[in-house]
């Protein structure tokens, strides 16, 4: 807008007629003010030597100020004895410690009434049932989903939370202490223990078949029905003081169901003949020490209500 | 002005210009990292760090070369939110034996630094595997391949070596029987009171579930050491560092 003329669209001389912006008024003595050059010449050419722009330097300043101040308010210099610690004398250590704290001192009430009150009777109180429903959520998306599946259906040799098939118990008080001690861990002396032994050690290729074929006919599934019979027999010497002399498992020993085709690692007969050969040895965490009382309970809660829960 | 002006002869001489910057850039290199070297808070004093086993060095020699580090952290920061997630925040002395530190800056992943004991052996072999069957909606690519290759065993040594050049407190007792320390870990029923002698706490088992020492089992020793080692219970976060 250096030449308000330009812009006229009557193209008549606006002489006389007040400028219609003072800006482009003013614009045009300045141009004519060469600012003061550096000295420099390259060629002929020089370079002008403009400050920089007033806010730009403010900034600057304001920045510098800042700068001094933090290294007071906050740690900052390293000097021969330690760092200086600042006034304030915050530390991220502090901070999160404030920040877990808080939270839990909002919780500290309910999880404490959490803990003092039988699992079994959590249902009956709403705000408790409430609470550990939406912490046990919280806690199995964040500690148990990698096994379990974040929908909780598990995975094949980690079992699906959502049915009625459990191997060590499915009432609150199994799941309860199922998630406090894991399952087979060196960590915890009181985790759920319980070995099948290799049967490939003990029983020829063949025998194993008829075994085999003998669980598979529990579920109506036999591959091969002549070998059943012989795999009956088979059964109940080898199997049955675990699995029950009806296939129907042992849950004070961990041993499956074999009759409900619910299969943690699979009923095929190539998946079946390898779990009968070695064996399976399924391991999972203690969760006592790593999450808290009030935690455990709320996780042990909030499976049971998954829809499989005695 | 005129002290200004002065400048002008730094910027007319390239060579001096060169001086110039490099003592501005070694001054502050060195406020920044000069007291890390005398002061004595760089470094918490917690109980129950040791060096690696050689097995888990191994494991985590494999961590490295499979790149792990661009997609995993190993470091849990002070904040609520990753403290919940994934336990207590990492410390300085927790890496103290890790040359290089797995840190990391990236988390496609999870962190990992407490991954230890989370998880199940076997989970860890079916996950490496193929992640997919029990995460699946996971984007991790598949190691299965670890379960083929063993493991080169002639430059264990020299490796346990290296790390007491650079400060890792490895005896000459521990390089003296890394072989057999190796191997004793990766068997349950091998006679493991040598290994834990040397390196408290470690734990001995057959970690992929096959009979073969593998590159698998290695990676699996590492990953279920990863922030068990202090313990907790005698950590005092304020004590003066």
């Amino acid at each position: 807008m250096s030449d308000p003329h330009s812009n006229d669209p009557a193209g008549g001389p606006a002489k006389g007629r007040p400028a219609p912006r003072k800006s482009g008024a003013r614009a045009a003595p300045r141009e004519k003010v060469a600012p003061p050059t550096t000295g420099h010449s390259w060629d002929g050419i020089e370079e002008f030597d403009n400050p920089m722009p007033r806010w730009w330097l403010w900034t600057l300043y304001a920045t510098i100020i800042w700068g001094i101040i933090y290294t007071i308010l906050y740690p900052a210099w390293p000097l021969p004895g330690g760092a200086t610690p600042g006034i304030l004398h915050e530390t991220a250590r502090k901070e999160v410690a404030a920040d877990i704290q808080k939270f839990q001192e909002m919780n500290a009430p309910i999880e404490a009434k959490l803990v003092a009150t039988p699992v079994t009777e959590i249902a009956a109180n709403p705000e408790l049932a409430n609470f550990a429903q939406n912490a046990g959520h919280a806690v199995f998306q964040t500690w148990c989903a990698q096994c379990h599946g974040a929908g909780a259906a598990g995975a094949k040799g980690f079992p699906n939370l959502l049915d009625n098939d459990w191997l060590w118990g499915g009432s609150l008080d199994d799941i309860l202490t199922t998630v406090t001690h894991g399952i087979r861990n060196t960590t915890d002396p009181e985790a759920r223990f319980s070995q099948m032994p290799a049967f490939g050690e003990i029983l020829t290729k063949e025998q194993i078949g008829q075994v085999m074929n003998y669980v598979m006919s529990l579920t109506g599934a036999a591959q091969d029905p002549a070998q059943v019979d012989a795999g009956k027999q088979l059964f109940a010497d080898n199997c049955a003081s675990c699995h029950g002399e009806d296939g129907k498992g042992d849950r004070a020993q961990g041993a499956p169901n074999l009759t409900d085709s619910i299969w943690l690692y699979g009923g095929d007969p190539a998946t079946l003949t390898e779990t009968i050969t070695n064996a399976r040895f399924g391991v999972m965490p203690a969760w006592q020490g790593r999450l808290t009382d009030a935690q455990i309970r709320s996780v042990a809660y909030y499976v049971h209500s998954l829809g499989g829960g005695e | 002005m005129s002290f200004l002006q002065k400048h002008q002869a730094l910027e007319r001489n390239v060579t001096l210009l060169l001086v110039g910057s490099l003592l501005v850039v070694s001054i502050g290199g060195i406020v920044e990292i000069a007291p890390l070297f005398y002061l004595q808070n760089t470094i918490e004093k917690v109980e129950g760090m040791r060096p690696y086993t050689p097995l888990e060095l191994t494991g985590r020699d494999i961590y490295i070369r499979e790149g792990c580090y661009l997609c995993h952290s190993q470091m849990i920061r002070p904040m609520r939110d990753e403290v919940e997630r994934y336990g207590h925040y990492s410390l300085a002395a927790e890496s103290m034996y890790d040359h290089p530190f797995q840190w990391g800056s990236k988390r496609t992943g999870p962190d990992l630094a407490r991954v230890g004991g989370r998880y199940s052996d076997q989970w860890h072999v079916e996950h490496l595997t193929n992640p997919q069957s029990v995460v699946p909606e996971s984007v991790m690519p598949k190691y299965g391949f670890l379960s083929d290759r063993s493991i080169d065993t002639e430059d264990l040594q020299a490796k346990l070596k290296v790390h007491a050049m650079v400060g890792v407190p490895y005896t000459s007792d521990m390089i003296e029987n890394a072989l057999a320390d190796f191997a004793a870990q990766a068997n349950p029923d091998a006679d493991a009171t040598g290994l834990q002698e040397r390196y408290p706490g470690a734990k001995a088992a057959n970690f992929d579930g096959h009979p073969a020492l593998t590159e698998m089992d290695a990676l699996i020793a590492y990953l279920q050491v990863l922030g068990t080692m202090v313990d907790f219970k005698t950590f005092n976060p304020d004590q003066p560092r």
